[in-house]
């Protein structure tokens, strides 16, 4: 038996690149080499890397098809504006209320409409997901259909990248021990599942309350970086484009969704002047996906510490994860 | 449809046959708590389970494996093992997302136990390999390590040798008996395969259009001529 390290090399070097990463896009904007352009694409970057990695744990690993996630980021935003703008509180109560009101948010849809299945459950979420804007839409406490402005540009770097990397390293943990092996069960086969002494429907509304937190988390971050919030930015086409970012990156992999949602920013953030182009573009790439690659771009695959481990010749376990 | 009284002794190794639609699957579904019975009681231990959600019927010692495979296809076979085990999850929520040591700890217990069952049916080097990428023999013994890892005291096998040939038959013969007694568990089995059922069944219950029709030891099942009417039909007088 190898003698084990108690920090593993690879998770050094990630904590290093992270740093490293960190610390040269906060002195890039410091010095005002990044301009104000390439700061609200990397923002809408980290939102959207939230937003995918939290969806895809409902969609991908639990297999339960949601299609009502900005209705939980609209949940989130209007909480935490709500704390910070109109009761004045810092911005960490402004997250934490966030989080709270969009995980129950999540309990609350999720125990009624998890009992369905496929499309059903997708219409039922869909539906959801419409009800909590137009609900939005119609308390004038909270600004009506004009929403809500002048909201103070909290959402800076520090925060935006802490919350991500947050986020995934939540995920990934989650979905890396015996609970998430039960999540991916209920995707497998539910039957079995329920057989094998595993609750399914606990673990479904688990994952489902977990997704939408983090997308209350998102819906925060994004309030507080563009000043103004109204319903109708997060109807059901924000959520379609969130799904298409988990399905590009391929179903039930956290570094698929990441990937699709750097990718996805990118291309959005190109053809920002072309918009017509742009679902064109949008389109085109999901049907060239689907042809070529049904699985999405990492299919169920992980680009993990084993994977920068064998890069670096560090002697992993026989691979018995993934 | 089914009017069924049967009764299973703890350690007991039970038979149940009959010919096709006769409601054999059906006991099995009722028993795990996949459908509800309409009326009557399963007791199990002492205790009432009729009507119990399936995982909690799992959760007092019932583990089953199916007609037609059921395995955790896409994942590995270790997973599917250590994803029975969830149940006794050795550590909380709370440790999982904080990796305190106390997961790795568990995680490492896991291992250990989901490799002993494994180990057990031959298949501890497959641990890596994706499950529906296993032969087919492989994949019922795969099967029944994934039910025994729920550690059941009744053990429900619907057909486990379907679709094996002899030689893999009389291996799942001997499997079966050196479970029964290393595990100290009872076992309900559905076969078509006589010989399998004649050579390792204590006791048998034969069903015929969801009604018992015969009960006993394998001899006496054997020369029973209602048995043997169900399955060869009635002899034309």
């Amino acid at each position: 038996m190898e003698k084990k390290r108690f920090v593993p090399r690879s998770f050094l070097i990630e904590v290093l690149v992270l740093a490293g990463i960190f610390t040269l896009v906060q002195y890039l904007i410091v010095s005002g080499l990044l301009n104000e352009y390439y700061q609200i694409n990397l923002s809408s970057m980290c939102i959207n890397i939230i937003l995918a990695v939290s969806l895809n744990l409902i969609n991908g690993f639990t297999g339960q098809l949601s299609l009502g996630h900005a209705g939980f980021m609209a949940v989130g935003a209007y909480a935490a504006v709500v704390v910070t703008t109109i009761y004045s509180q810092p911005f960490i109560l402004g997250l934490l209320a966030a989080c709270l009101a969009a995980g129950l948010a999540g309990l609350i849809i999720g125990v009624p409409t998890l009992r369905l299945k496929g499309d059903y459950l997708a219409i039922a979420t869909l539906g959801f997901g419409e009800i909590i804007r137009v609900i939005l839409q119609n308390i004038d406490f909270i600004g009506g259909p004009a929403g809500i402005l002048g909201i103070p540009r909290y959402s800076t770097w520090p925060w935006l990248f802490g919350l991500t990397i947050f986020t995934i390293v939540i995920i990934v943990n989650l979905i890396n021990s015996s609970y998430g092996r039960a999540i991916i069960s209920v995707r497998e086969d539910e039957v079995a599942s329920e057989l094998m002494g595993i609750n399914t429907t606990n673990y479904k509304v688990l994952a489902f309350v977990i997704g939408a937190l983090f997308a209350g988390l998102a819906g925060a971050l994004y309030a507080h970086y563009f000043y103004i919030i109204k319903p109708s930015t997060f109807n059901f086409l924000k959520s379609f484009d969130i799904l298409v970012m988990v399905v590009l990156g391929g179903l039930g992999s956290t570094t698929g969704a990441v990937i699709a949602a750097i990718f996805v920013t990118m291309l959005t953030a190109a053809l920002q002047t072309f918009p017509a182009i742009r679902m064109v573009l949008y389109a085109v790439t999901l049907v060239v996906v689907m042809v070529y690659r049904p699985q999405g771009l990492m299919g169920n695959k992980e680009w993990g510490r084993r994977t920068w481990g064998r890069i670096w010749g560090e002697k992993n376990e026989p691979l018995a994860n993934k | 449809m089914l009017d069924f009284n049967f009764h299973l002794e703890d350690g007991e190794l039970l038979g149940l046959i009959g010919p096709n639609g006769a409601g054999k699957t059906t006991v099995f579904n009722l028993i795990t708590g996949v459908y509800k019975p309409d009326e009557g009681n399963i007791i199990f231990s002492g205790r009432d389970i009729t009507g119990l959600a399936p995982y909690t019927i799992c959760q007092q010692g019932i583990a089953r494996t199916f007609q037609n495979i059921r395995l955790f296809k896409d994942i590995s076979v270790l997973d599917n093992v250590r994803i029975a085990l969830h149940k006794d999850a050795p550590y909380g929520l709370l440790k999982t997302l904080l990796r305190t040591p106390g997961f790795f700890q568990g995680e490492i217990e896991i291992n250990k136990k989901a490799r002993e069952y494994l180990q057990i049916f031959n298949l501890e080097d497959k641990a890596g390999e994706i499950a529906s990428s296993l032969p087919y023999g492989e994949q019922r013994r795969l099967e029944i390590a994934r039910a025994l890892a729920t550690k059941p005291t009744l053990l429900i096998l619907d057909e486990p040798a379907a679709g094996m040939n002899p030689n893999e038959t009389r291996e799942l013969m001997d499997l079966i008996r050196w479970i029964r007694k290393d595990f100290g568990l009872s076992i309900l089995l559905i076969e078509h395969d006589m010989s399998l059922v004649m050579g390792v069944c204590e006791r048998i219950y034969v069903l015929d259009y969801g009604q018992v029709i015969a009960e006993g030891l394998p001899e006496e099942i054997r020369r029973n001529k209602r048995v043997i009417e169900a399955y060869l039909g009635e002899e034309v007088g």
